[in-house]
């Protein structure tokens, strides 16, 4: 809402110092979102006046057609004689009269004004157009003022050029501040003065000769006012002082029945509708549609109505949505010149509508045809339904002195019954709300300002004003109160929080894994949860695989990529390539999210139950709600690609490689205390011959190694990049083990190597397992050290060097002690595995 | 090597004589002094103190001289061997410790050599500050809650006091699941409080609920489809807005300096009644630049307050949703976005630069912020 300074002046007797950012600061501090002030003609200086235009010549020999004119200006410049203009525009005539800006003068940019030579011409000025004058935005040409207006009258008070506006937010409660009565009721509390209501004007009861209206659905619309002014002339126009403020309040003056319909709904908030009574058959209905009605709108567009929508019709059919917009066939109608006889014809007689409609229909017909009109606007927030006659009424009195129309007698008022709502508080319920004491006094006075009527002593019953759908609980009253007592003075306190035990294992867990794989030289990145299906196609997911089972969006942001991801990979791998396309070309990435996977089919997934809010909904309707959902399992993913180790002056460059990627999943493991097993795996997207599937105990958790050549290809990726995929829910789901501190030998370790030949196919981990069940309790620990192929072992076989070091607790071992326990090591890896002892 | 002779006279002993010896005694000083390095050194070591130079011999032949003769000879000839010891020892001394200092400046190297062999990994400021807002907040006694991102319309909008018209649960503003009812991408983290006022039996609820939310946004250099919010909720007998007020105090205090504080306006929210917006003072110019054209501050625009959230006493109707006696038990609750504090914070000029993953983004934040 745009509110001009001006105009709130008129309902409020603001002490004149004031200025736009002192009022913004007031009302701030009541609660109105001022998120600006306006400053209209600030860097304007005239002279600026008023001219008659007295002659024109038309100069051809430019690309465009140019005017040059002699415009009198009065004595605005000093001589009293014409002063001689180039324009561009040809929307004026001889004897019209315009707005001249002189030299000397400054129009808004700031742009100085100097005569100058165009066109051949010099040209001592400029005719204006609005948008020169920062009037508004309109196109079409110069202005062409009333003929009643002297040359060399000055123009900057004329239009009012020169204003502050005030530019509002309006919060979704405070319906009734799209209103110079709202707001200027606002500051006159804010400001401890009296406000002049402009709905406090005399009004005619209704009678029974008025339009006549038959409201089919009281419910909607539980007021209708309609009045009519016959005599209307057709040719007149808006008075400048009104399409001046409906500019400055952000509108477009269009004709003068609309501009008034506007005008009143910017001054009293009440919407109106202005109707051409011979384009209306019969008597006006309030009614819902039948499905498949149709009406072509203001707009020009034809809708088909929803029957949930309110309409107004005669007996022809919809001639509007109720509080949206009205239809084609009723509008008031385009002023037409005669050519022979110069008589304008046009609208005559029109009936003005000032109803009140429910606010959720009149939200959803604006929703459902995308029309956020400035009606629906206003009705959807709550419009004061006693507003209505005299809103009415204002507009019947501006067709009368403006348009030189006569009131007809007759009055419609349709009422329905509305029930009064009142609310009991105890009157220091406002203090206990607030942590303040403001009393039982202040309180009542604090409400009654907004307009409530109080009484009662403890308990106060309340009863909050028309405009005010908003009030409807003993907390909406406590804010009025608090609010207006300032916000700004509350004291500050602390609550008596009880004793915490800070964060859970599980965001514990998380932390240390962030911090572990940071420390290990990945970065995190936290991406969309968006996938499409071109990224699991370029992974080569095929059909069945429970990550092509989607939670799909209806309203994705990309039609590209419409479902949540199931695998943290098309993020990650997305990021990776968009980090080497930028030059960082040796990169690591981490990511701790969720993924969103649908098991199974059960009929109870997405069907959350719509439960009533006036009580706790049961267990049993809490564990629906719960099951309306996918799993939403939390993972950690990370990707490899370049150098883990550059080349540098101290060797040849390391890249990361598949082992980064298990050893990326081990750093997790162990910040979440649980032992890692690592087995050969095949699993899509990863390189069929270096895919480690990683596992606690026998539950699978994830998976670690290259990925596959073909996905690299698919998804640009640089070669061998690597990537790591774990489940933590699983990872954790058996819990950590509780480190025992470790008995410390201190007597001397007996160390052994040895190498073994085994075929190439077995596996490390399993000679590393017969090596540890083989050597018995006195190993202390076991390393690989070395892994040979060549021809002194022989062609598909292997050689593994390890380093054992044996302890005993408790003395000193022998070497024949740490042989024996060897020997039995290397033993049991030949049962196992067939390996046999090198050289 | 001589045999014993009973009747020898020590003079006669070319090899004892005294004057001999010190001309021994000399000779070895001397070369051990012109030894110019170890090796010389040793060379030198081995011609006159080893078994075959002349002092060793000269000793050898006193065991010929008679009783009475020995134990001047041996006392001449001890004295003569400790001192050209003491000569070698102090000589080694002195070409060891050159030798030392030789071979340190051999060693020296190029310490400004560039080390950059080891990968670097960082934290994402988003995780990172989320974890900072725990801390502050876990210290006070609160807990932190979580709960899921896709979410029902129940939790996420109806037990807010968000009724089916609310202009939030459209599709310009929310995330809704295909085939589905009722089922959203939650739009804050909010649906987690009513999880912990639905969970606990009874209050006292302190709650911290960080989270990934979304809205049906574009992304661009201020908006992002999918981001970070951080939600609090206290639900016990007699909170007020002064504690409301004093917790976001405590707040910006944590995490922006002593005396920075906040400021509450009148704002509308559907959870909350009464409802607040919440400004904090600019922690670079502390407000001096209000009005003051000559040091203007860009992180608030010299308007002096930074806008940080909504906030506002828990709504009754949210309690009465939840089972709670809103006439025995009050609450308050706030929230906020964490890409816009990390943005004002830190500086950070462009959205996209905090949800587009360039590892030159996050490196510079480190482990913590
Ligand atoms: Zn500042």
């Amino acid at each position: 809402m745009r509110v001009p300074l001006s105009w709130l002046r008129e309902y409020v007797d603001l002490p004149t110092g004031e200025t736009g950012r002192d009022i913004q600061a007031k009302l701030i501090r009541a609660g109105l979102e001022v998120e600006g002030v306006e400053q209209l003609g600030a860097d304007l200086k005239g002279p600026l006046v008023v001219g008659q235009v007295l002659a024109i010549e038309e100069l051809t020999e430019f690309k465009k057609p140019i005017r040059y004119c002699q415009v009198d200006v009065g004595d605005a410049n000093g001589t009293g004689e014409p002063q001689n203009i180039v324009c561009g525009a040809r929307n004026f005539a001889v004897g019209d009269k315009v707005v001249v800006v002189l030299p000397g003068a400054v129009l808004p940019g700031p742009f100085p004004i100097a005569a100058r030579a165009t066109y051949g011409k010099t040209s001592e000025g400029m005719i204006c157009s609005a948008r020169e004058l920062g009037m508004g935005d309109e196109h079409d040409g110069i202005i062409v003022l009333p003929p009643e207006y002297e040359p060399g009258t000055d123009a900057i008070e004329l239009l009012e050029l020169v204003d502050e506006v005030l530019d509002i937010a309006v919060t979704a409660d405070r319906g009734y501040c799209l209103s110079l009565r709202g707001v200027a009721r606002e500051m006159a509390i804010a400001y401890g003065l009296p406000l002049r209501d402009p709905a406090l004007i005399d009004v005619p009861p209704a009678n029974s000769y008025g339009p006549l209206v038959k409201v089919e659905d009281p419910a909607a619309c539980d007021r209708f006012v309609a009045r009519s002014v016959v005599g209307v002339d057709p040719a007149a126009k808006s008075p400048i002082w009104m399409q001046r403020r409906i500019q400055k309040a952000g509108m477009r003056p269009i004709s003068l029945a609309v501009d008034i319909t506007n005008y009143v709904m910017l001054e009293m908030g009440q919407p109106l509708h202005a109707y051409d009574r011979h384009r209306i058959d019969g008597a006006i209905t309030v009614r819902r549609a039948t499905a498949g009605e149709k009406l072509r709108t203001l707009d020009g567009v034809e809708r088909t109505l929803d029957n949930e929508d309110l309409l107004i019709c005669d007996n022809s059919g919809p001639i509007g949505i109720a509080g949206v917009m009205g239809g084609a066939g009723t509008e008031i109608a385009d002023a037409v010149v005669d050519p022979e006889t110069g008589e304008v014809n046009g609208t005559t007689e029109i009936v003005i509508e000032a109803a009140h409609f429910a606010p959720v229909s009149i939200a959803r017909s604006a929703r459902r045809h995308k029309l956020p009109s400035e009606a629906a606007k206003r009705f959807e927030r709550g419009v004061d339904p006693e507003a209505t006659k005299a809103a009415a009424q204002r507009a019947v009195d501006l067709l009368v002195l403006v348009a030189g129309g006569t009131a007809e007698a007759g009055v419609t008022d349709v009422v329905a019954p509305r029930p009064v709502h009142s609310i009991s508080i105890a009157a220091d319920l406002p203090d206990r709300v607030a942590g303040q004491e403001y009393g039982r006094e202040t309180v009542v006075r604090r409400l009654q300002e907004v307009g409530c009527t109080v009484v009662g002593t403890d308990v106060l019953v309340v009863t909050p004003p028309t405009w005010r759908p908003d009030l409807t609980d003993p907390n909406d009253l406590c804010e009025e109160v608090i609010r207006l007592e300032g916000y700004e003075n509350l004291p500050s306190t602390l609550p008596n929080v009880p004793a915490g035990r800070g964060l859970t294992d599980a965001q514990r867990l998380r932390r240390r894994i962030g911090v572990a794989l940071a420390s290990a030289g990945q970065v995190e990145v936290q991406n969309y949860p968006f996938i499409g299906e071109a990224v699991l196609d370029g992974l080569g997911i095929e059909a069945g695989d429970p990550r092509r089972v989607t939670v799909q969006l209806a309203n994705p942001i990309s039609h590209e990529e419409p479902s949540l991801r199931t695998t943290l990979l098309p993020g990650l791998l997305g990021a990776l390539h968009r980090n080497v396309g930028r030059g960082s070309t040796d990169v690591a990435l981490f990511e701790l999210g969720r993924v969103f996977r649908v098991d199974g089919t059960a009929e109870t997934l997405y069907r959350a139950p719509r439960l009533p809010v006036d009580r706790r909904p049961t267990e049993d309707e809490i564990a629906q709600l719960d099951a309306a959902l996918p799993r939403q399992p939390y993972r950690v993913g990370a990707v490899f690609a370049g150098s883990r180790d550059p080349q540098g002056w101290w060797g040849k460059a390391q890249a990361w490689t598949w082992a980064d990627a298990v050893e990326a999943a081990r750093t997790v493991a162990d910040a979440a205390g649980v032992e890692l097993t690592v087995r050969q795996d095949q699993h899509t997207p990863w390189h069929p011959g270096r895919c480690a599937g990683l596992y606690v105990g026998e539950q699978l958790v994830g998976h670690a190694g290259e990925l596959h050549p073909r996905a690299i290809k698919a998804l640009n990726l640089p070669e061998r990049t690597c990537a790591m995929e774990l489940d933590l829910d699983l990872l954790t789901a058996g819990g950590a083990a509780k480190a025992e501190g470790p008995k410390i030998s201190t007597f001397p370790v007996a160390t052994q190597d040895v190498a073994l030949i085994v075929d190439d196919a077995v596996k490390a981990a399993d000679v590393e397992s017969a090596l540890r069940t083989g050597a018995g309790e006195l190993l202390e620990s076991l390393r690989l050290f070395d892994v040979y192929r060549g021809e002194s072992v022989g062609e598909g076989k292997k050689s593994l060097a390890y380093a054992l070091r044996f302890r005993a607790a408790d003395r000193t071992l022998t070497a024949d002690e740490a042989s024996a326990a060897r020997e039995s090591a290397v033993a049991e890896a030949a049962t196992r595995v067939g390996a046999t002892l090198r050289g | 090597m001589s045999a014993p002779n009973k009747s020898y006279d020590p003079v006669e002993v070319e090899a004892l004589k005294p004057e001999e010896i010190e001309r021994l005694r000399d000779e070895a000083i001397a070369a051990f002094a012109a030894a110019t390095d170890l090796d010389a050194l040793h060379e030198a070591k081995v011609a006159h103190t080893g078994d075959r130079s002349p002092l060793a011999l000269a000793n050898r032949e006193i065991g010929a001289l008679p009783p009475a003769a020995k134990a001047d000879a041996g006392k001449r000839v001890g004295a003569a061997r400790g001192a050209v010891n003491k000569a070698l020892a102090e000589r080694r001394v002195a070409l060891e410790a050159e030798r030392d200092a030789r071979v340190l400046v051999e060693e020296a190297v190029d310490v400004t050599l560039p080390y950059d062999r080891a990968p670097r990994g960082g934290r994402h400021p988003l995780t990172t500050f989320a974890e900072r807002l725990m801390d502050v907040f876990t210290a006070m006694g609160y807990s932190v809650a979580e709960g899921p991102e896709v979410e029902a319309e129940w939790l996420n909008f109806d037990a807010l006091n968000m009724g089916p018209d609310h202009p939030a649960r459209s599709t310009q503003d929310t995330f809704f699941l295909k085939d589905a009812d009722s089922v959203v991408l939650r739009t804050h983290t909010s649906g987690v409080q009513i999880r912990s006022l639905l969970a606990a039996a009874e209050p006292p609820v302190y709650v911290i609920c960080p989270g990934r939310v979304f809205r049906s946004d574009e992304l661009d250099a201020t908006h992002t489809p999918v981001f970070n919010q951080v939600e609090l909720l206290a639900v016990d007998e007699g909170l007020t807005m002064a504690d409301l007020k004093g917790t976001l105090d405590h707040m910006v205090a944590s995490l922006f300096g002593e005396g920075i504080s906040t400021r509450l306006r009148p704002n509308y929210f559907p959870f909350t009644e009464p409802s607040a917006e919440m400004d904090m003072v600019c922690f670079v110019c502390r407000g001096e630049s209000v009005g003051n054209p000559d040091r203007p501050c860009r992180t608030c625009s010299s308007e002096g307050w930074i806008e940080l959230g909504g906030c506002g006493m828990v709504n009754p109707r949210v309690l009465v949703a939840c089972g709670i006696d809103p006439n025995k038990y009050s609450g308050f609750a706030f929230g906020f976005g964490i890409e816009r504090m990390l943005m004002f914070r830190h500086n950070v000029e462009d959205m996209r630069d905090i949800v587009e993953g360039d590892v030159r983004f996050t490196l510079p934040f480190g482990m913590e912020i």
